[in-house]
């Protein structure tokens, strides 16, 4: 690793592309915190958001009137405001509110500002999750549903066994495009001082002044990270095709 | 009072049913004994569809009653899973589940329903498969199979479910001409082991082999009824004859 490490120093002196998260431990260190940090913000948020996604779609489908106006609001409120404005809402309007005290007579927050972006996130993304399930759920067709209640099944035996795998595979492609979405946009929580990859590298940037290289470094990363994600998702896809579902 | 099984195993008294103001059933009644199978025949939007989906509670009726062993169907605390175990039902568009194999299908219901044991519900659903000429289709999938095939897959499926009463709406009306005959063999088959059946049909030839009463339907109301040797040589009504002149 050493001799790695040796050719960006050598690189940086014989050509000044200064990448200091490989010669210096340090920023090397910090940078990998970072980049593990974002992993974590996205791995957290996909996942809370399809849940979000699969619970909402099933009370839009409830008899139940005031839970489908409920989920309804909560979708036109994340749907309708901008990612970086509920993060501040979240983190410095609620968050100010949600406090502890502690036996020392300090105030602090009982949220820190990783868990409030992964609130935030995953339910920003999650409003847009329940619609695309919701679409998936409506194209399975009415007479697939009534063989299953002929058969015995309950609405959430339904919902489980047959209305749920059929609209996961139709919903995918669009899933897909969302998570996408999602990925890209937890390097908002930069603002909100989450040390992910942006942060760290801005704080890079900050003592080494080389801002296009950590630029580069920055979307090279993201680059990867999507098309592995969206590699995976369409390996999904094939794997859950059957025949005459035309998907 | 109590159902004993010498009692007809579906009672249907006076049932009336609308959508809207469009009053489908106007006061249908009559009895299924156990073992027998009765075909209900009449035109298009005369309601044949609309009284076999309310036997098993996909739709609620507005008035009348209808019996199955004994057990309300038209009573808002009915069980309808237990209702549901004793009448299969078999569509006309098969409405299989597509992301499921043949075999997966029809282990599906006794599976998660009515949580049998595994090895068991699989033996049962080979069994059936073969039953219904399907031996060697098990890990198809619904779009890899033809109309017929899907369709006495979705025969096979209801059986599983071992019901007393099975219900067919239409089943071979979106079949080719080729591949009803193999659908109607094993409901014939089915009706010769002595399984009651209701059988909306527009299967003439198959109504009057298969049938030991057929009943004419029109516009809500039954217009006439009897034996086959009877209803196809001695129709009274002039809308039976009718009915009958224009699909004979």
């Amino acid at each position: 690793m050493q001799a790695v490490w040796n050719w960006f120093r050598w690189l940086h002196e014989t050509t000044g592309i200064n990448l200091t998260i490989f010669y210096d431990a340090f920023d090397r260190h910090r940078f990998f915190d970072g980049f593990l940090t974002s992993i974590e913000l996205m791995a957290s948020c996909l996942a809370l958001s399809i849940v979000i996604g699969l619970v909402g779609a099933w009370v839009q489908g409830s008899s139940f009137k005031p839970l489908r106006v409920a989920v309804g609001g909560y979708i036109q409120f994340f749907r309708n405001t901008p990612p970086l404005i509920q993060l501040y809402f979240f983190y410095f309007a609620l968050g100010s509110y949600i406090t502890v005290h502690l036996a020392n007579g300090q105030t602090v927050p009982l949220i820190n500002n990783f868990t409030w972006a992964v609130i935030c996130l995953s339910f920003y993304a999650g409003a847009f999750n329940v619609e695309i399930f919701r679409a998936g759920i409506e194209a399975v067709p009415d007479t697939t549903v009534e063989a299953a209640e002929a058969l015995g099944y309950s609405r959430f035996g339904i919902y489980i066994h047959v209305l749920l795998p059929l609209a996961f595979r139709i919903s995918l492609p669009a899933l897909t495009n969302n998570l996408v979405n999602l990925m890209k946009t937890t390097s908002n929580a930069y603002a909100i001082a989450v040390p992910e990859m942006l942060y760290v590298s801005n704080q890079i940037w900050s003592d080494n002044l080389n801002v296009p290289e950590m630029m580069n470094v920055v979307l090279i990363i993201y680059v990867g990270l999507v098309g592995l994600f969206v590699f995976v998702m369409t390996r999904l896809e094939r794997a859950l095709r059957v025949p005459g579902i035309g998907l | 009072m109590a159902w004993t099984p010498d009692q007809p195993l579906i009672q249907i008294k006076d049932v009336h049913k609308s959508f809207g103001a469009v009053e489908v059933l106007k006061g249908i009644s009559f009895d299924v004994a156990k073992s027998e199978v009765i075909c209900v025949i009449g035109p298009s939007g005369s309601g044949k569809s609309t009284l076999l989906r309310c036997i098993n509670a996909l739709v609620p009726i507005d008035r009348g009653s209808i019996m199955v062993e004994g057990q309300e169907v038209h009573d808002p605390k009915l069980d309808k899973l237990a209702l549901r175990r004793k009448v299969g039902m078999v569509f006309q568009q098969y409405n299989l589940f597509p992301h499921r194999t043949a075999q997966q299908n029809i282990m599906m219901a006794p599976l998660h329903v009515l949580k049998q044991d595994r090895h068991e519900v699989e033996a049962r659903a080979r069994r059936l498969l073969k039953k219904v000429r399907l031996e060697g289709k098990e890990n198809a999938y619904p779009g890899e199979l033809s109309g017929g095939q899907q369709q006495r897959v979705a025969i096979a499926r209801s059986l599983a479910m071992n019901p007393d009463v099975m219900l067919f709406d239409e089943v071979t009306a979106a079949l080719d001409p080729e591949t009803v005959k193999e659908v109607l063999v094993t409901i014939r088959e089915l009706a010769e082991e002595g399984m009651t059946c209701i059988i909306v049909t527009h299967e003439m030839g198959f109504a009057r082999e298969v049938a030991g009463h057929i009943y004419f339907t029109d516009r809500g109301v039954i217009v006439e009824h009897g034996p086959p040797a009877e209803f196809f040589v001695k129709a009274r009504d002039p809308r039976t004859r009718q009915f009958l002149s224009q699909i004979l």
